[in-house]
């Protein structure tokens, strides 16, 4: 029966081909759709992690409550100790002191009156040591465009924007105006080593990267930093291992009465992130609820067109002595095949529209020029395993529902009138 | 060729294959009613070949219906083949019809993606019969109205005459006692309705399966042996007829 039921299918087209490009048309959106929200998602928590907050970071009680507003005065000190003893307590992570702050750079003429100056934000970084991960967390040897890599105290990198709006050239001098940890003014003459671009649009419009040293002396910090970050090693957020270090942190080392007592915060409450990272979870799904909506009504409708063009098929089945749950029940099996078929189709489609776009990324670069999101000019769609699972849900499930809406008509189907209907 | 065996069933032991008592059908037709049947009385035995005649509306295709087991009855009773329609379930009733009823139409009804083996095969299938005996069937079947040459063909490449006796060859194919047929040459010209007749009386006579017609065509009536005359849902005549 299942050869005969397969013939009839493959044969007539129209219970075939065109419910299976339907199949595979939504499998295929949604697949795509679902690695494209991944990718975005995955990209923006990367950035985030790499140029903020790490995927898990400690700072001081005071500093976290006012974070956004980067106050150093109320930064860390003592870091060497706090770090040592970060490695040594989660070692599935890196450990990285940062200070970032806020400031004017001033490009001084021949004669070092100011040509140019702008307003920067900056990261100091140990970028002097050959095993610090800033290397790969900032990305910074790919993103160098001109000049090159700082190799000694004093030298900076400048986002290759920035440098193009100051006119200023790798080897020049600039100043670094800010203030230090206690409020006093600060002037720090540095060497623009080279130009960088990131590729996340408010960093390249206004980032420096400094020596973390250079910052501490800089800002008046000896042994102090902002924050130490902590980067999971295999550079994917761990959210439920990273609650789990914050918590056993905060156990050991805050302080309630103490507001320079050193707290840990994952990249979901440091970021500011953890409603919008909730939105786009809720978003994705019920994307994904619409989609399997929409394209049940669509095979809903193709399973009663299909119904009404087989009108005279299902009546001389139910005729000749087919039990109508037969009948119904060889549709449902039908449509089961048609849903595997397309859902399979669909995927494959899917996942290779996702993965060109995994490798080559669509650069939004152009929408995002006022953005301060930290997120990538290049979203890259990201397929995982559960891009591959995830098409079936709608196809079959679609499928399914198309076809068990639509053959409740066989129920109602009245064999008294199948003469009838059968003449004509 | 002759058919090479004929199931028995316990019910064609007795020679009474179908027996209506009191026989009402009433449709609801707005706010009055409709009686398409008014206490039909009605014998039939195995292997006749029976004509119900009458204009349109004169319940013909009703009293089908109820012998078909697609209907029920209002009041009164039809038994066919041993079994009381008025209180078989919709599943007793299509096990009934898949079972021991074959049907024709007047538009013949193949299927047309399938050739025309697989369109007679269809009801074997059903029927859960072996690949290898389906295949002797269908081609037993094929063969007895002359179109075993065209097993392979589609029904769009067919005839009206051809298609009406691949519809013919599928009613029989399961070998069952009675085969109802509703307007069978409608659609047909007068050389092609000869041949269907024909080959439907050598089937009666080979495999001594009943045959009850509904028809209202001249052509068809010459054929029957026995002529039930239908008027406004009472059978007005009842007769005999010589064999042609």
């Amino acid at each position: 029966m299942i050869n005969f039921l397969l013939k009839g299918l493959f044969r007539d087209r129209s219970r075939s081909l065109f419910p299976f490009l339907i199949v595979a048309a939504g499998v295929m959106l949604t697949v795509f759709l679902h690695a494209w929200l991944s990718g975005a998602l995955s990209s923006m928590i990367q950035s985030t992690a790499h140029y903020r907050t790490g995927h898990v970071c400690v700072m001081t009680k005071a500093y976290s409550e006012k974070a956004d507003q980067v106050p150093n005065d109320l930064a860390l000190l003592a870091i060497d100790t706090l770090v040592m003893s970060l490695r040594q307590r989660y070692t599935d992570l890196f450990w990285t002191p940062r200070i970032s702050f806020g400031g004017l750079l001033d490009i001084p003429d021949e004669k070092g009156e100011t040509k140019e100056q702008s307003p920067v934000s900056g990261i100091g970084v140990n970028l002097l040591s050959a095993d610090s991960p800033e290397w790969k967390m900032l990305n910074i040897r790919p993103a160098l465009v001109r000049g090159q890599l700082p190799s000694q105290h004093g030298e900076l990198l400048i986002a290759e924007e920035l440098a193009r709006k100051l006119h200023v050239q790798p080897g020049q001098k600039a100043t670094l105006i800010t203030s230090t940890m206690y409020g006093s003014m600060a002037y720090f003459n540095f060497t623009i080593a080279g130009t960088v671009r990131f590729g996340v649009g408010p960093m390249d419009r206004s980032a420096i990267i400094a020596d973390l040293a250079d910052m501490q002396q800089a800002m008046d910090m000896q042994q102090g930093a902002g924050e130490i970050v902590g980067f999971f090693k295999d550079d994917l957020y761990h959210e439920e291992r990273a609650n789990a270090i914050a918590r056993d942190f905060n156990v050991a080392n805050l302080k309630p009465s103490d507001k320079f007592s050193p707290i840990m915060g994952t990249l979901r409450t440091v970021s500011g992130l953890a409603d919008y990272l909730d939105y786009v979870g809720s978003f994705s799904g019920i994307i994904l609820t619409i989609f399997v909506v929409a394209m049940s009504i669509v095979l809903w409708n193709a399973g009663l067109t299909g119904s009404l063009r087989r009108y005279g098929e299902i009546g001389l089945r139910l005729a000749i002595g087919e039990e109508t749950g037969h009948v119904y029940r060889s549709m449902m099996v039908e449509s089961l095949m048609i849903g595997i078929a397309g859902s399979m189709a669909g995927t494959a489609i899917g996942v290779a529209i996702a993965y060109y776009l995994q490798v080559h990324g669509f650069d939004i670069g152009s929408m995002m020029k006022n953005s301060t999101m930290m997120i990538s000019d290049v979203i890259r769609a990201q397929v995982e395993p559960f891009t591959f699972v995830i098409g079936f849900l709608p196809g079959i499930l679609a499928t399914f529902l198309g076809a068990a809406i639509s053959g409740i008509g066989i129920y109602k189907r009245q064999t008294s009138q199948l003469f009838k209907e059968l003449e004509t | 060729m002759a058919p090479r065996t004929h199931s028995t069933t316990p019910e064609t032991k007795n020679s009474t294959l179908i027996r209506t008592e009191n026989l009402d059908k009433i449709y609801p037709l707005g706010l009055n009613t409709l009686k398409a049947l008014n206490h039909v009385n009605l014998s039939i035995s195995k292997g006749e070949f029976l004509g119900l005649v009458g204009p349109s509306g004169s319940g013909k295709t009703t009293l089908l219906n109820i012998i078909g087991s697609l209907d029920s009855p209002t009041s009164g009773s039809a038994e066919v083949l041993g079994r009381k329609i008025e209180s078989l379930s919709h599943n007793d009733a299509a096990r009934l019809r898949n079972k021991h009823i074959g049907f024709i139409f007047q538009t013949y009804n193949l299927l047309p993606v399938y050739t025309v083996f697989e369109n007679v095969e269809f009801p074997l299938l059903l029927l859960g019969i072996d690949s290898s005996l389906r295949k002797i069937r269908v081609m037993d079947a094929l063969e007895w109205v002359g179109l075993a040459d065209r097993a392979d063909s589609k029904p769009a490449q067919l005839s009206g005459g051809q298609s009406q006796r691949v519809a013919i060859a599928r009613a029989i194919v399961k070998r069952p006692e009675l085969v109802l047929a509703d307007e069978p040459t409608a659609n047909l010209d007068a050389e092609n309705s000869h041949h269907i007749m024909k080959t439907m009386q050598q089937l009666n006579k080979d495999l001594a399966t009943t045959f009850v017609f509904a028809t209202h065509d001249e052509k068809v009536i010459g054929y029957v042996r026995r002529k039930i005359s239908l008027v406004d849902g009472r059978i007005e005549k009842d007769e005999k007829q010589p064999r042609r």
